[in-house]
């Protein structure tokens, strides 16, 4: 499955569109990271556990979006997109969506 | 009585020094190292615009993102405090924003280290809230995505 944040794949044909495809996923972080996140705050600097946490919510949500690609029989997803947005403190959810192509 | 206010002052005091000494000194050597890695992919250039001026042909095109999470220290979450009275730009936070946006670019980069270029290169921004309360003031997420493309070879 190619991906790609633009409006083609470079150097392929698209011959057919599939329409949009999402993924989303809503996340809480647990306790013994919010802790860890409190007292690095003091220091200021990098929070790699929230890092860490958003990196692998994104790829659940990207997952799910280029499984629904391959269930209508694409082969790339165009125009990628990303966003987050926090459901309730503690909880975001990230979304990703594009269009589902099929590429020579 | 008065140990009760020694500690009631005393460790807010002491958090603030301790976030002074320590988070400046992260930041310089979070600097230090972006300065490194930004020299190394100099010629390996991250455009805003969807296509670059050039015919030669593409080997692949691929996503690529890179993300972190930075938050500030004590002692800048204090001074920004003042800057909220009498209004104006916030200095202290403006190295934050800086910082991850830097890094986020960077490990865009390091996600895909052999292209060429980085066409549509996207940032996004959000806040981070605690749990507990507004302790997460100041922590921010930047996700920086792209299309590493690699071209078959020099033109």
């Amino acid at each position: 499955m190619i991906l790609t944040n633009i409006d083609s794949v470079p150097g392929r044909q698209i011959v057919q569109h599939f329409g949009l495809v999402q993924g989303s996923t809503i996340r809480a972080k647990h306790f013994g990271r919010d802790f860890a996140a409190g007292l690095k705050n003091i220091v200021g600097g990098e929070l790699k556990g929230y890092t860490e946490l958003l990196q692998e919510s994104r790829a659940e949500a990207t997952s799910r979006m280029v499984a629904q690609a391959r269930d209508l029989g694409a082969n790339a997803v165009i125009n990628v997109r990303f966003t987050t947005s926090s459901v309730a403190q503690g909880a975001s959810e990230i979304l990703s969506y594009g269009t589902a192509v099929m590429v020579e | 009585m008065s140990t009760e206010l020694l500690v009631s002052i005393g460790i807010p005091v002491l958090l603030i020094i301790v976030g002074k000494v320590l988070g400046s000194n992260i930041e310089r050597r979070h600097y230090a190292s972006i300065a490194a890695r930004e020299a190394r992919f100099g010629d390996q250039p991250a455009f805003s615009t969807k296509q670059s001026n050039t015919s030669r042909p593409v080997r692949s095109a691929k996503l690529a993102t890179g993300s972190v999470v930075v938050s500030v220290d004590h002692f800048k979450r204090f001074v920004s405090g003042f800057r909220m009275i009498f209004g104006g730009e916030v200095r202290s936070y403006s190295s934050l924003i800086d910082r991850a946006r830097r890094e986020a670019v960077l490990r865009m980069k390091e996600s895909q280290p052999n292209a060429h270029v980085y066409l549509n290169t996207r940032l996004e921004t959000s806040t981070i809230s605690s749990t507990s309360g507004n302790e997460g003031i100041g922590t921010i997420e930047v996700l920086a995505y792209g299309t590493a493309v690699h071209y078959d070879r020099a033109p």
